[in-house]
């Protein structure tokens, strides 16, 4: 309970240094969030004045503890760019992200652990070289080529798939809204399971060689038993690596969101980069950072759970 | 253990093909819509914003602030063979004060009704100028102000003389004023009144007097917008039942999402991609528009852009027909700000051309030559609106003056930064300090003042106006005053027409292309004339199913 309680604590400072280097990495790129939004010719008083009306002529401390004052209230701001508001825009965002995170993830996990077994039960045979094979091809290939390949294959030649957007009803079970999600799915979920295909092997092959599993072979255990026990003492590192990735693909991919239009979060923050929107910035890493921490939380807490021998201590 | 894992070896493909299956047997076609849906997709990155004045540049104003709103004057958008000029829009006419040449009179059209079903009127109209230039006002807006006053730079008051009628008062005598409110939209009063949240509530619920009636907007995904039928222009009633916009600034998706039917308009189609589009029968449709791809130049001291030689010497090292080759066609060769047969192109004696020779013989001339070549840095972008294909085009531009006798560096900044630079100017310390010389950035040439005087009068040199380069020449300085105070439409295009060759013959820019605007269109969308012009009616455009 006292671990629970310090690890929640401890993300205050974390996303609070996560806003004060955003803050500066935002400001240290050149350009500034009104170039875009005025006309050519725009009058220097006019500049001016929009300037002062969002704070960008106030020193950086000040601009920054201004936002951060909002923030301890609860109020993200509004874009500078649309003057949407920034908890609208990224709500909808990081819920259209987590479809096809969750998809993802899912997907990547399951097929992971399949292709980790397998290479790790049968180490060093044809059938390991080639799962490690595709494990690491997974992890390699450029996925926004992959993304346009699959789209050209799957929806512009047999158009069986739409190339792009997410589904009239976003998500539910009807077959137009679900064929939306097949492509960005089946694209994140790569990376995923490439790197979780690796570590389950690795795991895998070290338990095997383990004494325990010497001893429980010569018991007599069956097969699916010895299994049982090595998925039980691979789990905690495998779910480490697991929160890990879950983390990335919720703070969605900026080219995979980009070559299917997809709404989410990687768009929106691709979109803000470009036209250095500030406070959708701020707002959009904000929350990703909290919810890398609340995962890595979560992950942590279910490893303690599973395998009570891991202690932690202050 | 073997025996697992085989087991696992065996289910996994199982497994993947029993998804698969599954996904193919859902398969289905969509369901045909019911009504008729025109999809564009946009290269912007959002949604632009629905309050009048949209962002995103002339895309935003050319999809959102025309679809819903109306302007007083409109451009003739009805023609792909001529320039587009203003016609009446909300106003049916105006005219000049005859005793005060800074005060015109513009009598409103009667009978407009906005979405909500109230009457248009002069009210409404001294209620946007103020929610643009009055500061006090409740409803002022200063990011609506800075793109108004950008639009409309000489505007001082507005003033209601009946129900029907309104006067504008501009700072001096405007011969421009009705080119100028060709940009600024009538928002709806009652509404913003009666929703009572300020912006950030109108722009979720605007009302206009515009062809289209606001829908909704899924954030960051798309806007829908639905015809409105009782709109006052009878002839752009939209032929269409909903217009819907989807940014995708991606070429390649908006392509494939052309390809793949879930779009049947896209804007800019990825140059290498036309010819597929065009075998699949899609209609890639262009034309001239007010676009100008030049080099802007600097004139602070020693510029080697300074001597005229020079400057000349480089409007004839560049192969326009090579680059416009290297575009697959997808261009118009430029030899000043305007395209030759625009009006206001004039007669200039110096004759544009692709001479090598003659720029080296310049050159020769100016003193350089090989092993002591003019050495320049350019500002670029990789992308950004309007600048076409800038790394290749620039790199081909690049090879063309070395081999006359310029070394071209560039300057790559990313667009947002190099919007920075454009509004800097050549004069600012950042531009001196990069020996920045020379600017690449997409101008429109819409309107005289747009293509003309903004660029080339010294009092509008940057961070004023956009003279980037601090070019001044009191002659044409003369003119441009004498054609923005001459109210005969003939006489003030002639005097345009004479500044403008007064340019050319400065050779004041290295001129090389003017865009086409290229834009592909579903086989299914007939009636589409895309005019020469930012903007274009999307009401004519028929849906076959």
């Amino acid at each position: 309970m006292l671990y629970t309680l310090r690890r929640v604590l401890y993300t205050v400072p974390i996303a609070l240094s996560v806003t004060v280097i955003c803050f500066l990495l935002v400001h240290i790129a050149p350009g500034d969030p009104l170039q875009m939004m005025l006309p050519d010719n725009a009058t220097p008083e006019a500049v001016a004045e929009l300037k002062a009306k969002y704070g960008l002529d106030k020193p950086l401390p000040v601009q920054y503890l201004v936002w951060l004052g909002h923030v301890a209230h609860g109020d993200l701001g509004a874009s500078i760019s649309t003057g949407r508001s920034v908890a609208d825009e990224l709500s909808a965002a990081i819920g259209n992200t987590a479809i096809i995170a969750t998809g993802g993830a899912m997907l990547g996990f399951l097929m992971g652990i399949g292709l980790g077994l397998v290479a790790g039960l049968r180490a060093d045979t044809f059938v390991d070289r080639i799962a490690t094979t595709v494990a690491i091809a997974a992890i390699s290939v450029p996925h926004y080529w992959l993304a346009i390949v699959m789209t050209i294959i799957f929806a512009v030649e047999l158009n069986w798939l739409p190339a792009i957007g997410i589904g009239p009803g976003g998500v539910s079970l009807s077959w137009e809204d679900l064929s939306h999600i097949v492509l960005p799915v089946l694209t994140l979920s790569l990376i995923p399971m490439g790197i979780i295909a690796r570590t389950v092997r690795g795991k895998v092959v070290e338990l095997m060689a383990m004494e325990f599993i010497q001893t429980l072979r010569a018991k007599g255990l069956r097969p699916v038993g010895i299994l049982r026990h090595v998925v039980k003492n691979a789990a905690p590192s495998v779910m480490a690596v697991m929160g890990l990735q879950l983390g990335y693909l919720f703070g969605g991919s900026i080219l995979v969101e980009t070559v299917f239009n997809w709404p989410g979060v990687g768009f929106l923050m691709s979109n803000a980069i470009l036209r250095r929107d500030m406070p959708m910035l701020q707002g959009a890493i904000l929350m990703l950072a909290l919810l890398f921490v609340v995962l890595n939380l979560i992950v942590d807490l279910l490893q303690t759970t599973i395998d009570p021998r891991i202690q932690r201590r202050g | 253990m073997i025996f697992t894992g085989r087991l696992i070896s065996k289910l996994l493909p199982g497994l993947v093909l029993a998804i698969l299956t599954l996904a193919m047997a859902l398969a289905t076609p969509h369901p045909a819509a019911a009504e008729s849906v025109l999809r564009v997709a946009m290269t912007a990155g959002d949604i632009p914003i629905t309050i009048g004045q949209a962002d995103q540049g002339y895309e935003g104003f050319r999809f959102v602030s025309l679809s819903l709103y109306d302007c007083l004057v409109e451009w003739d958008l009805s023609s792909a063979d001529k320039p587009s000029g203003i016609v009446p829009g909300l106003a049916t006419s105006w005219e000049v004060d005859p005793e005060d040449k800074s005060r015109w009179i513009f009598h409103l059209r009667k009978g407009v009704k906005w979405h909500d079903g109230t009457e248009f009127n002069a009210d409404d109209v001294v209620w946007n100028f103020e929610r643009l230039w009055n500061k006090d006002a409740p409803q002022y807006n200063a990011q609506q102000h800075s793109d108004a006053a950008s639009r409309f730079v000489d505007f001082k008051s507005v003033e209601k003389i009946d129900d029907y009628t309104v006067a504008i008062n501009t700072t001096d005598g405007a011969s421009l004023v009705p080119y100028n409110l060709g940009y600024i939209a009538m928002v709806s009063r009652t509404q913003y009144l009666k929703l009572n949240g300020g912006w950030p509530a109108y722009a979720k619920a605007p009302i206009g007097t515009g062809p289209y009636r606001f829908d909704k907007v899924v954030p960051g995904e798309r806007m829908e917008l639905v015809k409105n039928s009782d709109y006052w222009n009878k002839d752009r009633i939209p032929k269409h039942d909903r217009l819907v916009l989807y940014p995708m600034p991606e070429a390649t998706t908006r392509a494939s999402a052309l390809l793949s039917g879930q779009i049947n308009w896209i804007e800019a189609p990825p140059p290498d991609m036309v010819p597929k589009l065009k075998s699949a029968g899609f209609n890639v449709v262009t034309n001239a528009y007010p676009h100008m791809w030049a080099y802007e130049l600097s004139f602070r001291d020693g510029s080697p852009w300074r001597d005229i030689r020079v400057r000349k010497a480089a409007n004839l090292a560049i192969d326009r027909a090579g680059l416009k080759e290297l575009l697959g066609g997808m261009m118009i060769e430029s030899y000043g700000v305007v395209p030759k047969d625009n009006p206001w192109y004039g007669k200039p004696s110096f004759a544009i051309k692709y001479d090598p020779e003659a720029a080296k013989a310049l050159m020769k001339e100016a003193g350089y030559g090989p092993g002591h070549p003019a050495k320049v840095t350019i500002a670029i972008s990789p992308s950004g609106s309007g600048q076409m294909q800038p790394l290749p085009m620039n790199e081909f531009v690049q090879q063309n003056l070395a081999t006359v006798g310029f070394e071209v560096n560039f300057a790559v900044k990313d667009w947002n930064t190099l919007i920075g630079a454009m509004r800097k100017g050549a004069n600012d310390p950042s531009a001196v300090a990069e020996n920045i010389e020379g600017i690449n950035f997409s101008r429109t040439t819409q309107d005289p003042y747009s293509a003309i005087c903004r660029f080339s009068m010294t009092s509008q040199i940057t961070p004023k106006g956009s003279n980037w380069g601090g070019f001044s020449d009191p002659a044409i300085d003369k003119v441009c005053d004498q054609a923005m105070a001459e109210f005969d439409l003939a006489k003030q295009t002639e005097l345009f027409a004479k500044a403008h060759a007064m340019m050319v013959d400065e050779a004041m820019m290295v001129w090389i292309a003017h865009d086409v605007n290229p834009r592909a269109l579903s086989p299914k969308l007939k009636g589409f004339v895309q005019a020469k012009n930012w903007f274009q009616d999307l009401t004519p455009v028929v849906v076959e199913p």
